[in-house]
């Protein structure tokens, strides 16, 4: 595009004020802003000490989770909605037939890779029965690599850890029945 | 005293080499600390609080960073790319380094000591490494040179775009810059009447007036340019990261751009010595430290304490304002040096001249007491009329529209038309 172009507008700058141009405005007002910075309370979390503030775990994107239904069982109905939905192809079902009367299909297994996942949501937006959910756990750490493939029973028991914190369908936290 | 020894002042000279040597160096990676606590305070963080004594959980508030940050930089690789100028590239930070240590053998770091008649000194022993040097601020102004070519050999030898524009800026910037520095600084010459820095801090401690006070014009030219010289912001435009990737030291890597980053901090180090030694009085403070020779170790340590204090003090605002102004552009940097600060720098040189040289007629004329009055309110005249003339007079460069030009090469004028 050249500079003559008509659909850019030249924006004429307002003219300099003698004490803008005598600097001394400015340069108190930059040192007294980075001063007033230098005493503020300040916002870093000395993390493994002090735990960060989750906003809504609802909508914080953590560590995955499989839920349970009223009964105990996993929820998931195995229909490869999140697997298909997530970018990252870090989702990995077998499915099978279930030996519930309610469903056709369940998982048999029901594997996250916890490294390659991005952390996008997009397979709790895809479940249709709300089975996967992110939770607001954060420090995820392991010592290998097979370590961070979380498989169903994981999965199932990061439930159990965090139904109480965080319930699936919470209208006090701002969810949605 | 045994014959083997070498002779008592190559001793002392030996001595205090390694003590600035040492300080200095020591100084350098806990002002590396300083600036990093300085950068996380501004943007609201915390900084490096972890590590303390190695091997122990013992932080400290983060006072063993240094020692991390040295031995990561060292152990790491020192890789040499293919496509550089091998000696220069080496050179290069030799260069720089020596350069921006031997500066400080005319630099006094404190007062001098009292006696010490036990080990054979008889007189006070001056805290500076060559004491007998007269011409104190050349050698500064000479060696602050010759860093410059630490700055272009890196430059060029790197073969590098990013490290060659780094550093022909940082030639352009630090020629300019130099001007005004000179010009500042000779004001201080000219009213202590020596080119020995303990000298001229003896001319502030004996009249009470530091120069900052008496020749403000100067003063500020100065400080400007000193940013400029020891390429800090708002002037670090030899290496701009958003632009120049590194500048100079962009090829550089491990040990070798270690030295790179101590010589910068030194020249940092320097700046903040010149302006205190020569315009903020030195180690002198009013009704503290006295002035004339140091009898006690008291008043040694008290000299030393204050003129250190004050430098830190310089260092601090150095670093604060880093975060307080953004970055010039190079046409308005340049702008800044010779149109600006140049004139600014001549005004005061030429106040300073006059008041010097009529000094004694004034002080006839006037009595005592009004002829100084008189011989330090015309600097602080000269200092208003000339900033408010500079802010008027100058371009102030903020335009960004391209000047569009009808010549014969222009090929997107011709395009446009056809
Ligand atoms: S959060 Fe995104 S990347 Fe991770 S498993 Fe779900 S869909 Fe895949
Ligand atoms: S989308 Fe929900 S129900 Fe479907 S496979 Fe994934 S977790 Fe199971």
């Amino acid at each position: 595009m050249k500079p003559t172009d008509p659909s850019i507008t030249w924006l004429e700058e307002k003219p300099l004020g003698l004490a803008e141009r005598l600097y001394l405005p400015l340069f108190v007002s930059g040192l007294t802003t980075t001063a007033r910075h230098l005493v503020s309370p300040k916002v870093t979390v000395s993390f493994p000490e002090q735990r960060p503030q989750v906003g809504n775990p609802l909508i914080y994107r953590g560590v995955h989770r499989l839920n349970r239904d009223e009964a105990g069982r996993v929820k998931c109905v195995a229909c490869f909605l999140c697997a298909t939905a997530c970018p990252a192809h870090c989702i990995d079902i077998v499915a099978t037939e279930s030996p519930w009367p309610d469903r056709e299909k369940y998982p048999e297994s029901f594997q996250i890779d916890e490294l390659r996942c991005i952390f996008c949501g997009m397979c709790e937006e895809a479940c249709p029965v709300d089975a996967i959910e992110l939770t607001s756990l954060l420090d995820l750490t392991g010592k290998s690599r097979e370590e961070m493939i979380f498989d169903k029973e994981k999965l199932l028991s990061v439930y159990d850890m965090t139904k109480d914190a965080e319930p699936a369908k919470s209208t006090a936290l701002g969810g949605t029945l | 005293m045994s014959s083997f020894l070498p002779a008592l002042p190559t001793i002392v000279a030996l001595v205090k080499i390694g003590l600035l040597v040492g300080g200095l160096m020591t100084a350098a990676a806990y002002l590396v600390l300083v600036e990093r606590w300085m950068a996380a305070w501004v943007q609201d963080r915390k900084g490096p609080n972890r590590v303390g004594i190695p091997l122990t959980k013992v932080r400290l508030f983060g006072l063993g960073q240094p020692l991390a940050d040295g031995l990561k930089i060292i152990l790491k690789e020192d890789f040499t790319p293919k496509h550089v100028d091998k000696v220069l590239y080496t050179a290069a930070p030799l260069v720089i380094l020596a350069a921006s240590l031997a500066i400080f053998a005319a630099i006094p770091f404190g007062s001098s000591l009292p006696p010490i008649p036990a080990l054979g000194l008889t007189g006070e022993e001056p805290l500076l490494v060559a004491p007998g040097l007269d011409v104190g601020v050349l050698w500064v102004f000479a060696l602050s040179s010759i860093a410059v070519y630490g700055v272009l050999l890196g430059g060029w030898a790197s073969n590098n775009k990013y490290g060659f524009l780094g550093g022909l800026r940082s030639s352009a910037q630090l020629v300019a810059y130099e001007i005004p520095l000179g010009l500042g600084l000779l004001g201080v010459v000219l009213a202590a009447g020596s080119l020995k820095l303990d000298t001229i801090m003896n001319a502030q401690a004996d009249s009470g007036v530091w120069y900052a006070f008496a020749q403000p014009l100067g003063f500020i030219v100065f400080l400007v340019a000193s940013f400029a010289e020891a390429a800090r912001l708002p002037f670090d435009l030899p290496e701009a990261e958003q632009e120049l990737v590194g500048g100079y030291h962009t090829e550089y890597s491990g040990i070798k751009l270690l030295l790179f980053l101590v010589a910068e901090f030194l020249h940092m180090v320097t700046a903040a010595f010149l302006i205190v030694i020569m315009f903020l009085g030195g180690w002198h403070l009013w009704g503290v430290t006295g002035s004339g020779p140091v009898e006690t170790w008291v008043v040694a340590l008290v000299r030393f304490a204050v003129l250190s204090a004050k430098i830190l003090g310089v260092i601090l605002f150095f670093m604060l304002v880093r975060w307080s102004w953004p970055r010039f552009r190079f046409d308005q940097l340049m702008n800044l040096a010779w149109k600006v600060m140049l004139p600014l720098g001549l005004a005061n040189l030429v106040t300073v001249a006059t008041i010097e040289e009529f000094r004694p007629q004034l002080v006839a004329a006037l009595g005592d007491g009004m002829g100084r009055t008189v011989a330090l309110v015309a600097p602080w005249v000269v200092f208003f009329v000339g900033w408010i003339a500079a802010g008027l007079l100058t371009p102030s460069g903020t335009d960004n529209t391209p000047i569009l030009t009808h010549g014969p090469l222009d090929v997107e004028h011709e395009l446009a038309e056809t």
